[in-house]
């Protein structure tokens, strides 16, 4: 199959270029994108990614397949591949380091911002701070983030303004601690979110939802921080 | 909290609210003219003249107006910090898009009172 894979070396190449590549895919498997990736280093070692649990549970190997962001590691070729190509590049709207390295360091600053640790201005007690398994339950779908990052590369106000748009991201982190009942700082949360570009630059075309590797929503957990600043405020 | 000094109210939430209220009004006014013009097919000019007498078209037609630059502001300032990133030219396009509204405003109450 014929793999076109998105090069840049900042020391050699004076502009990024698409380099295609055939490559015979062994025994005809359904393999994962990974895999391929590893194949491709072993014909040129310069090809440069992250990667490390290789099972979709530390996020290090989200990039763009086929158009699509997602992670590398689960996503196999059956999935992606098209007319027997496919396109690998590395998330959007991210300064480049290498190949399909991407620099971070904007989607962290906005996962900082929203503070992501319990605040808790109650004496500690004794023992853990302890929740009913209904309070617990309302952290499913949120805790499962691994911050790969491929929803808010995913996203067009992220593209735009990844300055000051929190991101979908760092907003599923933000109702995380919203709806976390042993956390006592919601009010200082919400003051910090309402802004016209931190949570309302989100305009729901949930393009997250759709890339999510994890199958998690944070379109809906954007409208449950709006909801909350509409009640705080009405 | 990022700040902002040119959006329309001082707060995300205030903007937000207030996008959809217009709507609201917008799309309220938009099915009235729209069910209007159908039911009086031979529309003539001293009906259409008539129904901008009452008061209450007046009222209506002002707040849809008032509703319009509102609207319209909200959404023309989020397209511009998205898409116009030299600070200059943003200003300078808000600022026509401001002075577009407010001209509207004031030539639409001229001609429903006929000033």
């Amino acid at each position: 199959m014929l793999v076109s894979v998105y090069r840049y070396n900042p020391e050699t190449d004076d502009a990024p270029y698409m380099q295609d590549v055939h490559i015979d895919i062994p025994g005809g498997k359904d393999i994962m994108v990974l895999d391929l990736l590893q194949l491709l280093k072993e014909k040129d070692t310069t090809m440069t990614f992250r990667r490390s649990c290789r099972e979709g549970v530390c996020g290090s190997d989200g990039m763009n397949m086929n158009g699509k962001n997602g992670l590398a590691c689960i996503t196999p070729l059956s999935a992606v591949v098209e007319k027997d190509k496919l396109v690998l590049r590395p998330l959007p709207g991210l300064p480049v380091v290498r190949d399909l390295v991407v620099d971070m360091s904007q989607f962290y600053k906005q996962y900082e911002k929203i503070k992501p640790y319990l605040m808790n201005d109650t004496p500690a007690p004794a023992i853990e701070r302890l929740q009913s398994p209904e309070d617990r339950a309302e952290l499913d779908g949120l805790y499962e983030c691994i911050l790969c990052a491929c929803c808010s590369t995913a996203c067009p106000s992220f593209w735009w303004n990844p300055d000051k748009f929190i991101g979908p991201s760092g907003l599923l982190q933000a109702y995380r601690f919203l709806a976390d009942t042993r956390d006592t700082a919601t009010e200082q949360r919400l003051a910090e979110l309402d802004d016209p570009f931190s949570v309302f630059r989100c305009h729901g075309i949930m393009n997250c939802v759709n890339v999510c590797p994890k199958g998690l929503n944070p379109t809906k957990a954007i409208g449950k921080i709006r909801n909350m600043l509409i009640q705080r405020a009405t | 909290m990022v700040t902002s000094i040119t959006n329309f109210g001082r707060s995300g939430l205030y903007d937000w609210m207030m996008q959809r209220v217009t709507a609201v009004v917008l799309m309220a006014y938009t099915v009235f003219i729209i069910g209007y013009l159908l039911f009086s097919s031979d529309l003539t000019y001293a009906q259409w003249s008539a129904l901008f007498e009452n008061t209450f078209m007046r009222l209506f037609t002002l707040l849809a107006i008032l509703s319009m630059a509102a609207h319209a502001w909200i959404g023309l300032w989020s397209v511009s910090t998205d898409y116009i990133k030299p600070t200059g030219i943003r200003f300078v396009f808000q600022s026509v898009c401001g002075l577009l509204a407010f001209v509207y405003v004031v030539w639409g109450i001229q001609i429903l009172w006929g000033l």
